[in-house]
């Protein structure tokens, strides 16, 4: 489980070839990898009226260089329960296409 | 006086200063010796106040020793040790029952692992017999290894104490502390002495961080801090030279590795490093022995861990590292005067000392609390208490219920369905309970040493959650401020988020 | 005393999925037993993404997977107790249970799957001295606090031991403002996946130092530092000197999983010592008959959809008991671990049984590259399969077809071993 990449740049950062995948999951992520990364963000948001959060995460991956701009956002956020699974908490984070989604129920 | 000081479970940190609290007897110090002085004292009509540094009582020597009771064949005969470790050890039966603490007499094996330490026992057995104690006699290696087939096949013969024995420590102590309590003695906890002083009428005077009390007669139990007190009013003076011991326990799983509780030949250090099952079915390896100068270091360090484990293994070959619960370490109140310093203090009346006590103190913790008691009654004419109550009951334990009874507590109280501690099989109802008795816990060890709660082989790591909620319901305090012993020992530092009732709220 | 075909033991991944298959094997007369207050396990917890890519083809976190299974407990109307704790299990399958709603009860199960989980190695087992203040918590317990309880244990961190859940700790930390410092492993080598090193510790610059340990715990009340010395490879022994001094006030240790086994030990299973966990034949069968082990109980897994996966057999082999079917007896032969091995799971197969494939599982010993899986009979090669790399951060999972088993023949034992370039 998990395959080792390898890749090799030419001096402009740019694939010259790529080895060790199994698939072509893994050799689209290795390409993002080294062109731009991306990452699945899981967080947790405020809940109204209550100490314990919400778990949350995006609902595709974000480019890692906004992760923390994702999570700075995620702080001034409170949801108002109930919440379902799959609830957009907030829509567009960061102004990308991505959403954060509920990943869980609350009551 | 009663509302002035009364310790209520609402103020964990006690913010409200006692001035010029009028006692008859101050007792300094929490651990076994001061809380059976305590005990004591309240057979009489004595006004009595306890007061304890740490947040907790039983924070020093007695909650980090090996918890044997005594033979008594250590000690130089004509020493108060040896007077007290003798009487202490006749009394603890009596005093087990009546305060309900786990008590078994699983006998003391002084084992040598070479011929010519047979002399040596025979100059224990000697010793013994001088000291008055019982039943002692040097068996072979066929008697040995058929009372202890796990023992090291090196050993040769052993000096059996058939009046040795072990307890619960902490149990002994807190159950001491909550008869007392019951029998009208109040606790102070967080109440370290500063100064202690006389005046013209001879009223002593003490000064403590939870305020000042003036009384008739001190009692000076302060352990590892008993000589500093000593030394404020005597001119008498001796010197704590404290003495680190360092320990490992072994998972309940070789509970039957030992029956009785194994001794290498003493040195002058001490007693060597035991290999002695506990009352609650783990192994103990050690104490070592070694001078210290700061009398709080109560540090594990890895000298003193690998000698524990280095000496232990003469006893028990092999040590199952995989099957270690914790480490830990106690410090002893070792005097240069090397013996109990008992009684009232020469040029300072009233005012009496139990110090140096360091092993054998826990076995002589009932006789030196009786003794000093008496002796405190007698000076101050007091009264015998018509309603002294001897007998106090344990939180029952749901893990040591049957069936029936299970179902019986269960039904009276229902926090007994809800088991906390999965290790040890702790149910909400004796934490609640740990809480809410007179001197009661107010931290995550205090829980801990009162329910077991916390002990076991994930060591709180599934239990501290709902522990520390359990504490901040009946503290009424956030769960931010529960502390692991009191002081700076918070455990959690903050919310993720505040409750947020005034944001804008988003979905 | 209330009969009860088969009582699952735990409503995390693993007794979920067990109850499901066993569900779906015919088995009506079911009932899991949990001790939280609601199903789904550790799985709660783990807010993290990275579960259900074998069993779901997607990725998701730890509720959502855990939700699947739920749903489908709800679906099948399944029944269950939350908030109820196993206390005790006998050998004859008697179990009894201690919760608020139903007092103590004892049930005579025909039939028991033991789903219990395991527990977190914590710093008394490690014996490392120092003081033994407040702040020092096993990475499962922080992870509780934080993504259940909303509360942050502590601002600096330093992390011992590079398995998943510190390092996924790592990233937690961070992510809710903590200053994670450093993690700090033993070995030369991670027991993480390489994907969470590099997406919990690269991503967020957390320096990884192999080959070093906590020598020192700083800090009379609250924890205020840790000493970190690099080890002798070899004897893991620090190496003087090598001495580095970290202000931080909390320690996280993510140092080993422990089958939770007590309750398999009052039933009389037998235990191995290699996986701590039960000795189990391919029906996942222990050696209490009717009692089945499954799940981080029968041995630690990484991947959760391999516990599902497991589950579901135990599951259904439990069904399959409780309906009489006995598989052929014929003989059993042991399962052994070879060279590279270690707790290979079943720890023995019947021969000339059931024509049925059977999943193997085991730990690689140590780091292989280029490397072959051989799973032998006596002389004869019945499996190999090629593996670019080896750790033993990643369970191995095999199966072993029925043509392959078939050429079993009279050997005395199944040997799966790794074989080195």
């Amino acid at each position: 489980m998990g395959c080792r990449i390898s890749a090799v740049l030419d001096e402009n950062g740019k694939i010259v070839s790529l080895e060790g995948y199994t698939c072509n999951v893994g050799k689209k992520y290795a390409q993002e990898e080294f062109t731009v990364p991306k990452r699945m963000v899981t967080a947790l948001v405020r809940v109204h009226g209550q100490n314990r959060p919400l778990s949350v995460k995006t609902a595709k991956p974000i480019e890692k260089s906004r992760i923390f701009d994702c999570l700075k956002q995620l702080e001034s956020c409170t949801v108002i329960l109930p919440v379902h699974a799959g609830d957009v908490v907030v829509p567009h984070v960061c102004g990308t296409d991505v959403d954060i989604v509920a990943t869980r129920e609350m009551y | 006086m009663d509302s002035a000081f009364r310790e209520t479970r609402g103020t964990f940190l006690q913010k409200r200063l006692v001035y010029n609290l009028m006692v008859d007897v101050i007792v300094i110090g929490g651990g076994a010796v001061g809380c059976a002085t305590a005990r004591n004292l309240s057979r009489f009509r004595l006004k009595t106040v306890l007061l304890e540094k740490a947040s907790d009582i039983c924070e020093g020597q007695s909650k980090a020793n090996t918890a044997i009771v005594h033979g008594g064949y250590d000690a130089k005969p004509g020493t108060q040790k040896a007077k007290y470790n003798v009487l202490g050890n006749r009394m603890f039966q009596k005093v087990c029952s009546e305060l309900d603490v786990p008590l078994k007499w699983n006998t003391s094996l002084v084992v040598t692992f070479s011929e010519d330490g047979i002399e040596k026992l025979e100059q224990l057995r000697e010793q013994g017999r001088q000291n008055g104690v019982p039943k002692l006699s040097i068996i072979g290696r066929d008697e040995l290894f058929r009372r202890e087939p796990n023992l090291s096949r090196e050993a040769c013969a052993a000096l059996l104490v058939e009046t040795g024995g072990i307890v619960c420590p902490y149990e002994f102590t807190i159950a001491n502390a909550e008869n007392a309590a019951e029998n009208g003695v109040r606790f102070c906890r967080n109440a370290e002495v500063r100064k202690v002083s006389r005046d013209e009428t001879g009223l002593w005077t003490v000064e403590s961080t939870a305020g000042t009390f003036t009384a008739r007669a001190v009692v000076n139990c302060a352990g590892l801090y008993s000589d500093r007190i000593n030394n404020m009013v005597s001119e008498e003076k001796f010197h704590i030279l404290p003495r680190r011991g360092e320990y490992y326990i072994i998972d309940k799983r070789y509970a039957d590795t030992f029956h009785a509780s194994i001794f290498q030949l003493p040195t002058k250090m001490g007693k060597g490093i035991l290999v002695t099952p506990t009352v609650d079915g783990t192994i103990l390896i050690g104490p070592t022995a070694e001078d210290i100068d700061n009398r709080d270091d109560t540090r594990t360090t890895p000298a003193g861990l690998a000698k524990s484990l280095k000496f232990g293994s003469r006893t028990w070959e092999h040590i199952p590292l995989r099957d270690v619960i914790t480490t830990f370490s106690g410090i002893r109140a070792h005097c240069d005067k090397n013996d109990f310093i008992l009684g009232e203090a020469p040029d300072a009346p009233l005012f009496f000392n139990a110090g140096g006590v360091e092993s054998p103190g826990l076995t002589s913790s009932p006789a030196i609390g009786e003794f000093l008691a008496g002796l405190v009654a007698d000076r101050l004419h007091a009264e015998p208490n018509p309603d002294f109550q001897p007998v106090r009951h344990a939180i029952p334990k749901f893990r040591e219920m049957d069936a029936a009874q299970r179902e019986k507590a269960i039904a009276s109280n229902p926090d007994y369905a809800k088991v906390v501690c999965r290790c040890e099989t702790v149910t909400e109802a004796e934490i609640r309970e740990a809480i809410r008795r007179p001197v009661g816990a107010r931290t995550i060890d205090g829980i801990k040493r009162r329910t077991r709660a916390g002990m076991g082989r994930c060591q709180a790591g599934f239990c501290t959650p709902r522990t520390v909620q359990i504490l901040s319901e009946e503290l009424h305090i956030s769960p931010l401020e529960v502390t692991k012993f009191g002081g700076n020992s918070k455990l959690l530092q903050s919310y993720l988020f505040t409750k947020g009732e005034d944001d804008h709220a988003q979905r | 005393m209330r009969s009860v075909d088969l009582i699952i033991i735990g409503g995390g991944p693993a007794g979920l999925a067990a109850a499901i298959s066993a569900y779906e094997s015919g088995c009506r007369d079911l009932l899991i037993l949990e001790r939280e207050e609601t199903l789904g396990g550790i799985l709660k917890q783990c807010i993290h993404n990275g579960f259900g890519l074998h069993t779901f083809h997607e990725e998701l976190t730890g509720p959502e997977y855990a939700q699947r299974y739920i749903d489908k407990v709800l679906q099948y109307q399944i029944p269950y107790q939350c908030d109820t704790m196993v206390i005790e299990v006998t050998p004859d399958r008697r179990v009894t249970a201690v919760s608020r709603a139903n007092g103590l009860q004892q049930f005579q199960a025909k039939a028991v799957i033991l789903a219990m989980g395991c527990r977190e190695r914590p710093r008394g087992a490690l014996a490392i001295p120092g003081w033994r203040c407040s702040g020092i918590y096993t990475a499962g317990t922080a992870q509780r606090f934080v993504n259940l309880e909303g509360i942050l244990p502590g601002k600096r961190v330093v992390i011992l031991g590079s398995g998943d859940i510190g390092l996924i700790m790592a990233r937690r930390m961070t992510f809710v403002g903590a200053k994670v410092l450093a993690c700090v492993e033993l070995m030369p080598y991670s027991s993480g996946l390489k994907r969470n090193i590099v997406q919990c510790l690269d991503d967020y610059n957390i320096p990884l130092l192999f080959n070093h340990t906590v020598v020192d715990i700083k800090g009379r009340e609250r924890l205020e530092g840790v000493t970190v010395a690099e080890v002798d490879p070899k004897t893991h022994r620090p190496i003087a000197g090598t001495e580095r001094d970290y202000d931080c006030d909390t320690l996280l240790l993510s140092v080993g999983l422990i089958p939770e086994n007590e309750l398999s030990r009052m039933a009389g299973v037998r235990l191995s010592p290699a996986t701590k966990g039960a000795v189990v034949d391919e029906n996942l069968e222990t050696s209490v008959p009717g009692v089945f082990s499954c799940g981080n109980v029968l041995h630690v897994h990484d991947l959760v959809d391999y516990v599902s996966e497991e589950a579901g057999q135990a599951g259904k082999n439990a069904a399959a008991f409780l309906r009489g079917e006995q598989k052929e007896t014929g003989r059993t032969i042991p399962v052994v671990d070879g060279f590279g091995v270690s707790g290979a799971v079943p720890q023995k197969i019947h021969v000339g049984g059931a024509d049925e494939a059977v999943n193997v599982m085991f730990r690689p010993r140590g780091v292989y590259r280029n490397a072959k899986i051989v799973v032998s009979a006596g002389d004869r090669e019945l499996y190999s399969r090629k593996a670019r790399i080896l750790t033993p951060g990643e369970m191995v999972n095999l199966k072993l077809r029925p043509e392959q088993l078939r050429r079993i023949g009279d050997a005395a034992e199944l040997a799966v071993k790794v074989e080195a370039s």
